[in-house]
């Protein structure tokens, strides 16, 4: 099949192929820097666990458009577990690792990265993780997909691809270095067995 | 989880995502704000029928810490004159709406009455139960052996974690010297460590081993300079002598605090005996000059001091995993009674 | 007297286990027996088919309670549940408050009994004043009263003392009295929760020693032989404990041994639930130690089986194991855990269940001329009806004992007592207490 042409088995459906994640990310860095006028005091960190993984490549990106940018000292994670609002509506959920980069996040552009931005929940425990980690002198925020229903007044700023979804529908996000196999953003139906061929639940945004 | 009452009751996987939760809980502790709103609106209660200000205070720290609100219950009592029943006590925090309750009790398995006895549904942290279990101590002490001998050094399996997260502790030798008899520590310890991997002798006088312990997962020894000398292991944990052990004339459990330290104390000289990596752990208060010199206490080798912080960051996972996650046992009946156990019939 | 004017015939009753016959009870005795038997008119009938028929059952070790803890138990209460449970005789232990010491409180139970009517109350007297194991209470005076004590016992406490046991060993032969020693080496287990093991170790219980239970019959054996004395062992539960009066009875030392109920099914692996109900004096043993009971009251050396009927308040059981009292209520189940523990295993007959809960104690506390008696024409009609192919799940709420403390608290166990008969008057009736009219006997007339 090529890619980005949507594929439709078992109520999966693929939205963003391998080469359009590649090319939005691309797309995505080249705004960060346009938006921050260059990459002096950006610091990238990744919720975990796939936000993680893009803005890695982010920063390799941002690296190749101004070598001035340099991961090892601006590329951090950002876990937001312990400020979640609905810790008590999952089972438990592991603490994940907050690595906060050499530079550090006082008084610089701090862009958070996600893979999938849905209410908005995890971004406002990021915020207030943020917080208490530092001041920057600005927070933004980039996405892969935006499916909207957000439930609280947050937006992205850098955005991969807006994709219009029912509450009903999931979205997943699979990518290489996490799951295994090709990049892939699918979108899975209305049934109950959606995920079980083994990456059930791999970032997919709830 | 839904109790945290002995480290029997751990599996593995338990045990090491207690470890990783807590390395987590200590990577937010060198932070210049510490506290953390994961549970907030919670409510721990602290209940004390012994006295510990060390225990009270580091629970009531990792409570604090994440923005639980925290009420310290003390009902001190010995067993002749009990006080305010334990039943009474339980009704009245479960009256006050407590989530979990820390429970430090005279009474080996009080924490377990509490947690099984249908009188409350909060989550039950044993905060060490008479000569019984201490487990947030043993994962402390775990969590600090993990930090030092797996993390550090980056062996036996570490996968080059600086905190050895992850990990078990597969491998490592772990002696535990002193009162094993009435120490709820050593009992804690022994299981914990065996479950993560480790080796333990346990070194004791014979008076102070208790008979049935050719059961427990580990081996004894009488003789502490042998044990040192010849089996070298990466930890050593000195429990501390209750002065009143050694009272009480024809009961008495060994003759004089002169001939214990000779033949149980760690000192200088026995200290060079260890490896070089080897650490020194104590689970306080210390007797210096009884089971633990001076030297020994403030070595290089001694974590002692680190202990103590690693308390609260273990007591603050324990209370994560408890607390956070969604209650789905509500519905659930108490316990049958063990009445079906234990017979031959 | 309370003896009965109404006749009974129980219709094809077996006793011991036997063939089946019709039994006729009137005047207090067994007035007939056989397969072809003279029913009087107006004999109320017993379907006792299928049903065992046995000697009222004698208890050499019940706490009545009363006087001082009526919280727990009163003789009235413990006295029907005595009955319910299939029982004709019960043992008072001395260990009331006061302690019964002398001869006014062993009257004073014995009156109590009387009074309640469900059994015959025997009063065991305190060796030592109050218990506190320093010198001889007056013995003679409590087996020259109105309850005629014969059988001495510091239950609760061991007369640890050498040569105060001794004393009390010799003293007794004077009335052939009997001391029933508690065995238990005091230094040997202060603080002592649960038996000293695999168990105690793990769960962090101080331990009794099984040593402390040994060494003390051990000595006593051998006090008992220098002295020429009768000894009765109280509660054996230990495996080295059966071993050493297996020796000394081959050795003819006058010695006799119980058991409890308990001992011969439960295990120290029950503490592990912390639950104070499984916490008792001695100790719940190991397996083996269960094992080894089990046949040592199969083959003789452990005579009897008494309950150690021990009931607790519920405020001294709902607490922590380290702060509760010892002890569990036995008296409605004892019969059932007998023939679940020893018959249906085939270790042993109804024969000798009539023989170890009913002739062998009657026998040592020396009340074998009313009761114990063999099921035969003449003898007193102190009889129990058992219905062994019943079951039924054990309720601590809904037992005649005042008390809830069962170890069997939900369990299902065997056998039901159908009927029970004391002197010829029903005291349990399809399986239901019945109250006894006008069992008040004028104080001082003779049994």
């Amino acid at each position: 099949m090529s890619p980005g042409m949507p594929e439709h088995t078992t109520g999966r459906t693929t939205v963003l192929g391998a080469q359009e994640i590649q090319r939005a990310l691309t797309r995505i860095a080249h705004e960060v820097v346009e938006r921050s006028k260059g990459v002096d005091d950006v610091v990238l960190l990744g919720i975990p666990t796939r936000g993680v993984t893009l803005a890695r490549r982010l920063a390799e990106r941002l690296a190749a458009i101004e070598p001035a940018f340099d991961p090892a000292h601006s590329l951090g994670e950002l876990d937001v577990t312990m400020y979640r609002d609905d810790l008590r509506r999952h089972p438990t959920r592991a603490v994940g690792v907050t690595t906060l980069p050499a530079a550090g996040i006082d008084d610089k552009i701090v862009v958070l990265v996600d893979d999938v931005l849905y209410s908005g929940r995890t971004i406002r425990a990021a915020l207030d993780a943020l917080s208490d980690l530092g001041r920057p002198r600005v927070v933004r925020l980039a996405c892969l997909v935006d499916r909207g229903h957000r439930e609280l007044p947050i937006r992205p700023d850098f955005v991969g691809k807006n994709l219009p979804t029912a509450t009903t529908e999931r979205v997943g996000v699979r990518l290489q270095e996490v799951d295994g196999g090709e990049d892939a953003v699918v979108i899975s139906g209305r049934g109950p067995a959606d995920g079980a061929d083994g990456d059930a639940g791999a970032g997919v945004a709830r | 989880m839904r109790h945290l009452l002995s480290t029997q009751d751990l599996s593995k996987d338990d045990a090491i995502l207690l470890l990783d939760t807590a390395a987590q809980m200590a990577a937010t502790q060198s932070r210049e704000i510490k506290k953390l709103p994961t549970l907030r609106g919670r409510t721990v209660v602290n209940l004390f029928f012994e006295d510990s200000t060390r225990t009270r205070i580091s629970f009531e720290t990792a409570a604090k810490r994440l923005s639980a609100d925290v009420i310290n219950f003390s009902a001190k009592g010995s067993s002749v004159s009990k006080g305010e029943s334990l039943k009474d006590t339980a009704l009245t925090l479960h009256a006050m709406g407590a989530d979990a309750v820390v429970v430090r009790h005279w009474a080996s398995g009080a924490p377990h009455q509490l947690a099984h006895a249908g009188w409350l549904d909060a989550a039950v942290l044993n905060a060490g139960d008479g000569t019984h279990q201490h487990p947030t101590q043993a994962l402390l002490d775990a969590f600090t052996i993990r930090r030092h001998l797996v993390g550090l050094r980056g062996g036996a399996g570490g996968a080059g974690h600086p905190d050895g997260t992850g990990a078990d502790l597969a491998g490592l030798r772990v002696a535990i010297v002193g009162d094993v008899l009435h120490s709820r520590v050593a009992r804690s310890n022994v299981h914990l460590l065996h479950t993560l991997g480790a080796e333990v002798t346990l070194v004791s006088p014979p008076t102070l081993l208790p008979v049935g312990v050719e059961t427990w997962p580990c081996r004894t020894s009488y003789d502490l300079d042998a044990t040192l000398a010849g089996w070298q292991p990466d930890a050593v944990m000195m429990l501390r002598v209750q002065r009143e052990r050694m009272s009480g004339g024809a009961g008495a459990f060994f003759p004089s605090p002169l001939e214990y330290t000779r033949r149980y104390g760690l000192d200088g000289r026995r200290l060079a005996l260890l490896p070089g990596h080897a650490i020194v752990m104590h689970p306080g208060p210390m007797n210096r000059g009884l089971e633990i010199s001076a030297e020994a206490a403030d070595s290089a080798r001694s974590v002692i001091v680190e202990q103590v912080a690693n308390g609260v960051a273990v007591r603050m996972a324990a209370l994560y995993l408890l607390l956070a996650g969604e209650r789905d046992d509500r519905a659930d009946a108490p316990p049958a009674p063990a009445a079906t156990e234990g017979t031959a019939l | 007297m309370t003896t009965s004017s109404t006749t009974y015939v129980l219709r094809g009753a077996r006793p011991l286990g036997a063939e089946p016959v019709d039994v006729v009870l009137a005047d207090g005795v067994v007035a007939a027996l056989g397969a072809d038997v003279e029913v009087p008119g107006g004999a109320v009938e017993v379907d006792a088919a299928g049903h065992v028929l046995l000697p009222g059952l004698v208890d050499l070790h019940t706490h009545l309670r009363e006087p001082g803890r009526e919280d727990a138990e009163t003789v009235a209460s413990g006295t029907r549940a005595a009955a319910a449970g299939g029982y004709t005789a019960v043992h008072a232990m001395a260990n009331t408050s006061p302690v019964a010491d002398t001869a006014g409180v062993v009257e004073q139970v014995w009156n109590l009994g009387r009074q309640a009517g469900w059994v015959d109350v025997h009063p065991v007297g305190a060796v030592t004043v109050g218990l506190a194991g320093e010198r001889l209470a007056e013995l003679g005076a409590m087996a020259d009263s109105a309850a005629r004590v014969r059988v001495f016992s510091d239950d609760g406490r061991c007369v640890h003392d050498p040569v105060l046991m001794r004393r009390a060993l010799e003293y007794v032969k004077a009335f052939d009295g009997v001391v029933a020693q508690h065995a238990q080496e005091p230094r040997l287990t202060e603080g002592a929760q649960m038996n000293e093991g695999v168990v105690s170790a793990e769960i962090g219980l101080t331990g009794w020693p099984a040593v402390a239970e040994e060494a003390i019959i051990a000595r006593d054996v051998l006090l008992a032989e220098h002295v020429g004395s009768r000894l009765h062992v109280c509660h054996v539960s230990t495996a080295g404990s059966v071993e050493i009066i297996r020796w000394a009875k081959a050795r003819g030392i006058a010695v006799t041994a119980e058991v409890t109920p308990h001992h011969l099914v439960l295990t120290d692996e029950l503490a592990r639930g912390y639950d104070p109900v499984f916490k008792v004096n001695p100790p719940l043993r190991t397996a083996a130690d269960v094992e080894a009971v089990r046949a040592g009251l199969a083959d003789g050396t452990i005579d009897v089986v008494a309950t150690d009927h021990a009931p607790h308040t519920r405020e001294d059981k709902d607490c922590e194991w380290g702060a509760a009292a010892m002890g569990m209520t036995g008296l409605e189940t004892a019969l059932s855990v007998v023939q679940l523990a020893m018959v249906d295993t085939g270790l042993m007959t109804w024969a000798d269940v009539a023989r170890v809960m009913s002739t062998a104690p009657a026998a040592i506390g020396r009340v074998a001329d009313t009761q114990g008696r063999p099921v035969a024409v003449g003898e007193p009609a102190n009889l129990v009806l058992v219905d062994p192919r019943a079951t039924r799940v054990v309720d601590g709420a809904a037992q005649a004992t005042a008390a809830a403390n069962t170890p069997f608290q939900g369990r299902e166990l065997p056998g039901r007592v159908v009927a029970t008969f004391l002197r010829g008057r029903a005291t349990v009736l399809d399986g239901a207490p019945v109250e006894p009219a006008g069992a008040v006997a004028a104080p001082g007339v003779a049994r």
